[in-house]
């Protein structure tokens, strides 16, 4: 993207010429094409996983199976979408909301919340306006926060990815902390919040979900023009006339939305956003108006299939936010040491 | 007169020793003869020594690596041996507490060779991704880890082997912390040679040094170290990060100056930790690792971000002369800031 760097190129000659070579084969397939092809391995999933296996009394497995299915693709649009923004501002492939600890964030602001009000404030309060009153003050404190922490001051990048870490792991840390000043019953309804888990979904939830999501998008409608010159760095990006920070503001608050909103519906998923992002790059470029749908239905794909194959192929029922885990560590590790992490 | 230094080092002895009191004299049980043989003076010594051994590897590894940010914990070491007791759990689990520990330490020992490895091999030369690598490294190992313990129902186990915790500790079940110990020590013997190896593998060579051979005596300290304290106490997180760079800070990055003062703090910061998560929900305890996270990572978060990491070596310039890692972090970080210029 953004400042091609000589002394990269310099140290690893080899590095250029095989970053060259997919980008001469992306122009003889469409990029339109390639989302049709991945729509449809989308929707073959989703197919799959709805239908096959699917037992003589089917109401029950449906119902179960239909809402996995939503949850994954409101998962799905949510993370691969700020992933792909959060890139675009901070002009990198390496940095997400999920590395930066915005889930962490998330988890120790529910869990406070519990701690200093009680456990009745997860039942006396009608469930959607906890949802939502949640949401906005967790929102504001992970802008407040990551705005006051990095954006407002010049940072060296791999300084915020090692910051970004740390953050995450003093807040999963300030989790469990206050889980364990819980008593235990408060301490059972909690402990669930801590494990990501795509099969056992709040069915409220889903509704809402599903329109904040929308509403998050919508917003970006007006801004859709700006996000590809975005990308360019802030200085070229002011140059074409882009309304720099105030873009830039829009698209954190619209990326803490979206985290939140996954991370409540179920739980945090750190490196899926990455492996995502970065799949959806090499297969269809930067351009934004094709990243964002490509990372969203890879989004699906991977969710979806990957949860009918551990389930029904190999028969592990819970273990996929465990082998997304594994996977995006090794792209991450893959992307830095063939340089492409700037 | 007295030097610097040695006025912190006394300093370190007294709160150390204000600490250890402390903590022998915190428990639910009244103290008595008993109590004090068998459950407080194992913890406190424990505490001692796993504090003063693990902020010695972080030096250790920092000096091999070039690298202010890098520590057991953040390059694998850890998950390594985590790993490597899995396996263990699942094909010989009788195996008593020293075989455990040896097999741990064998697995340390190749995480942190892989993370060597790794860690030559970044393109970019700089000194934030080193770590940011290593803590990818070791939650890669650690997924697999989790997937087999998960599948095979030792999850509870893998826990504490990766988080420490002190509340365990009683007689006979901690002693093989003096080993640890030990290797410190042995740090502490030879850290003129690693203070060399720092210096570069040309440099020390030219010196007449065997730098492979140091590199070899560290990697196995740091590799003994971390398998004991992962069968014996569980590993805590940010220890060996945050205390050489404080000390580094303080006196400057002469190694064979540096190592009691970091064993020292090292201990009294352990000791203070556990006492902390003894007394936050009297009579009940808070696990080492989730106090050591925050307060450590708040510490780190302040030393990387913090206004004295604006000027990068600068601060250490005085001692800049002792050895060469301080000017090395200052040109990389210049280095750095050059390219995003």
């Amino acid at each position: 993207m953004a400042e091609p760097t000589v002394t990269e190129r310099g140290t690893r000659p080899a590095g250029g010429t095989t970053s060259h070579a997919p980008a001469r084969r992306r122009v003889r397939f469409g990029g339109g094409a390639r989302i049709g092809l991945l729509g449809a391995l989308a929707a073959g999933a989703v197919a799959l996983y709805l239908f096959h296996d699917l037992p003589e009394r089917w109401q029950y497995p449906m119902d179960l199976r239909t809402r996995t299915v939503a949850a994954m693709l409101l998962v799905a649009v949510a993370v691969g979408v700020s992933t792909v923004l959060f890139q675009t501002i901070t002009a990198n492939r390496i940095l997400t909301p999920g590395i930066m600890g915005f889930d962490a964030v998330f988890m120790a602001i529910q869990v406070f919340t519990v701690f200093a009000l009680g456990p009745m404030v997860l039942l006396a309060a009608p469930p959607l306006v906890s949802w939502l009153v949640e949401l906005v003050l967790m929102s504001g404190f992970v802008v407040a926060l990551y705005w006051g922490l990095f954006l407002g001051r010049r940072l060296d990048l791999h300084v915020i990815v090692l910051a970004g870490l740390v953050l995450g792991t003093v807040f999963r840390s300030v989790t469990a902390f206050l889980q364990r000043l819980l008593d235990p019953d408060t301490f059972a309804i909690v402990q669930n919040l801590a494990f990501a888990s795509f099969t056992s979904v709040d069915r409220t939830l889903l509704l809402p979900t599903a329109l904040l999501v929308l509403a998050a998008l919508a917003s970006l409608w007006p801004i859709r023009r700006s996000l590809d010159v975005l990308s360019l760095g802030e200085a070229p990006a002011i140059g074409l006339g882009v309304e720099h920070r105030r873009v830039v503001m829009h698209v954190i608050v619209v990326v803490a939305l979206m985290v939140g909103a996954s991370t409540a519906l179920v739980g945090p998923v750190m490196f899926f956003g990455l492996l995502v992002a970065n799949v959806a790059y090499s297969v269809v470029g930067h351009r934004h108006s094709r990243a964002l749908p490509a990372a969203c239905l890879i989004g699906l794909i991977a969710l979806v299939g990957g949860q009918w194959f551990l389930d029904r192929v190999l028969g592990f029922a819970t273990e996929l936010p465990v082998v997304i885990e594994f996977l995006g560590g090794v792209v991450f590790i893959v992307l830095v040491l063939t340089g492409r992490a700037r | 007169m007295l030097t610097r230094p040695t006025l912190l080092i006394i300093a370190g002895v007294v709160l150390v020793t204000a600490l250890a009191t402390a903590s022998v004299l915190v428990g639910v049980a009244e103290l008595d003869g008993f109590v004090l043989l068998a459950s407080r003076l194992p913890r406190t010594v424990a505490l001692v020594l796993t504090g003063a051994a693990m902020a010695v590897t972080g030096l250790i590894m920092q000096l091999l690596t070039h690298n202010r940010f890098v520590e057991p914990t953040t390059t694998g070491a850890g998950d390594a041996a985590s790993f490597a007791l899995l396996m263990l759990l699942l094909t010989n689990p009788g195996l008593p507490l020293p075989g455990k520990a040896a097999v741990a330490t064998l697995g340390a020992l190749v995480g942190v060779f892989g993370f060597l490895t790794l860690a030559r091999r970044i393109p970019v030369r700089s000194s934030v991704l080193v770590p940011v690598v290593g803590i990818m490294y070791g939650g890669v190992i650690g997924a697999v880890t989790t997937f087999i313990a998960y599948r095979t129902e030792l999850l509870q186990e893998l826990l504490s082997w990766s988080i420490g915790d002190f509340s365990g500790i009683v007689r006979g079940r901690y002693e093989m912390l003096y080993l640890a110990a030990a290797a410190a020590l042995v740090a502490w013997i030879a850290a003129d040679r690693f203070t060399v190896a720092a210096l570069g593998d040309d440099t020390a060579r030219g010196l007449g040094l065997d730098s492979r051979g140091v590199l070899l005596l560290g990697v196995t300290i740091v590799a003994v170290v971390t398998g004991i304290v992962s069968v014996t106490t569980g590993l805590v997180p940010f220890l060996g990060l945050v205390v050489p760079n404080l000390v580094s800070r303080l006196i400057g990055d002469h190694m064979r100056r540096a190592v009691p003062l970091v064993a020292l703090l090292g201990a009294a910061l352990v000791l203070a930790c556990d006492l902390v998560g003894r007394l936050v929900r009297f009579p009940f305890e808070i696990p080492i690792s989730i106090v050591m996270g925050i307060v450590g990572g708040t510490v780190f978060l302040w030393l990387l971000l913090g206004p004295a990491s604006r000027t990068g070596g600068a601060t250490r310039s005085g001692n800049a002369s002792k050895a060469g890692r301080a000017t090395g972090t200052a040109a990389r970080r210049a280095e750095a800031v050059g390219r995003r210029g």
